[in-house]
């Protein structure tokens, strides 16, 4: 256990020390939603209708700015390379990274996003199902994340490949994220589209560290 | 060494060994042996493929022919063995402790001061990684190998931006670590001096190296 407590706790130290790499995600988070009432108007039905859409689009997007610190510092240095020909077993390593990878990026936006549904006028109903949606979502945006992280490690433009490779898989976790809120807010049953949200943590949880390692690998050589 | 006890006896075995970069062959038809208490230098020019090597030994690649067959031990899978690219794995936000702390607890064992002192970096552990000179990240690189509890050493051009005091406390170190019965190979330009080292040159038989000796 201690190899990977310590890679946990490394990252956490870094976005501690390196406070603004994580202010710079959360900001970018605020004043993405904070665009749509400016460019559509403040009229509070309409942006009570595209609250639930424009929170999880904006957090797919800040998730999206921030996968970049997940692997790339660590094979520019050669990090990977100790992780890839040390004791420790790499499935871990990568779960490690990505657990301090969401507890500095997802709970930050899970924790604003009540803040920003009301700025949008949602019904106070739906943000504890708009915050629960983010809470099984963003592990999953995380974890889609790191495969994307680490299949460009190497790559030219990586930023802009990672959008292509990641988004079209973000889409799922989006539909499901924001049919959740939306059915509090009509009165219907929000749950299946929650328990779907688990589904998909679960299969990434199973799926996204062995194609992460297998990723690594094949960057290294 | 505070770890007097020795690794248990094994043996490394290159037969054949060919490697194929980028579509150009660098090396092939390599074998030499080795096992615990060896220092083996890899020499060659530049583009000779010496670190192509120790990455082939690492399993960081794969051989386009040949094998690495690690003998001893458990008699299965390889030793543990720590690899030292030619990047110093060092963060600018570590301090120089941190730093050693991290590579303790990920690769096993040992004591953070015992390992900053091998290496003459006593003095600087509560400094920033960011602010070391070229030569004390690699220093503060090298340190790691008195934490990593591991029987093969992989070292590529491990003197580089060392003064002699470095280097000369780097050759301690490897004497410590043959003493204990763990192997060294290393790959340099400048003979490190180690007493009783194998020589491997690079390259070998490879067709289409464009000026090869």
């Amino acid at each position: 256990m201690r190899p990977y407590l310590a890679i946990f706790r490394r990252d956490l130290r870094f976005a501690v020390r390196h406070g603004a790499d994580t202010a710079v995600v959360l900001a970018f988070f605020v004043v993405t939603v904070v665009l749509f009432p400016l460019g559509i108007g403040p009229a509070a039905g309409t942006l009570a209708v595209i609250a639930p859409g424009v929170v999880w689009v904006a957090a797919l997007l800040a998730t999206l700015l921030s996968l970049d610190r997940l692997f790339a510092a660590d094979f520019e240095d050669g990090t990977i390379d100790l992780f890839l020909t040390g004791k420790s077993s790499l499935l871990p390593i990568v779960l490690a990274k990505c657990a301090a990878h969401w507890l500095t990026t997802g709970l930050p936006l899970i924790i604003l996003s009540p803040v920003l549904a009301a700025m949008l006028h949602l019904p106070a109903a739906g943000y504890l199902m708009l915050a629960l949606g983010l809470l099984f979502g963003t592990p999953v945006l995380t974890l889609i994340g790191a495969v994307g992280a680490a299949l460009v490690l190497g790559a030219r433009r990586g930023g802009v490949l990672i959008a292509i490779l990641v988004l079209p898989l973000y889409i799922p976790v989006l539909i499901f994220g924001v049919l959740s809120v939306d059915a509090v807010v009509h009165a219907a049953d929000p749950w299946p589209h929650i328990l779907l949200l688990v589904a998909a943590l679960l299969a990434g949880l199973a799926i996204a560290p062995p194609a992460v390692t297998l990723a690594l690998r094949s960057a290294a050589e | 060494m505070s770890n007097p006890d020795r690794y248990p006896a094994f043996s490394l075995s290159v037969e054949g060994l060919a490697c194929i970069r980028g579509g150009r062959a660098v090396f092939g038809g390599l074998s030499f042996a080795g096992a615990g208490g060896d220092a083996i230098e890899l020499r060659g020019p530049n583009g000779a493929g010496k670190s192509s090597l120790l990455r082939l030994l690492a399993g960081l690649l794969h051989p386009a022919a040949g094998a690495v067959v690690w003998g001893g031990g458990d008699g299965v899978s390889r030793p543990a063995l720590t690899y030292c690219g030619h990047r110093d794995p060092v963060k600018a936000w570590l301090t120089v402790r941190e730093q050693l702390a991290w590579w303790r607890d990920l690769e096993g064992g040992g004591v953070v001061e015992e390992a900053g002192e091998a290496m003459g970096i006593g003095p600087l552990l509560e400094v920033a990684g960011g602010l070391l000179s070229a030569g004390q990240r690699r220093r503060l690189a090298l340190a790691r190998l008195a934490l990593a509890d591991a029987p093969v050493w992989l070292l590529d051009e491990p003197t580089v931006s060392l003064d002699e005091d470095g280097s000369a406390l780097l050759k301690a170190m490897i004497g410590r670590h043959r003493a204990r019965g763990g192997l060294a190979i290393a790959a340099t330009h400048r003979p490190l001096g180690l007493p009783d080292a194998r020589t491997v040159t690079l390259p070998v038989d490879a067709p289409e190296a464009p000026d090869g000796p």
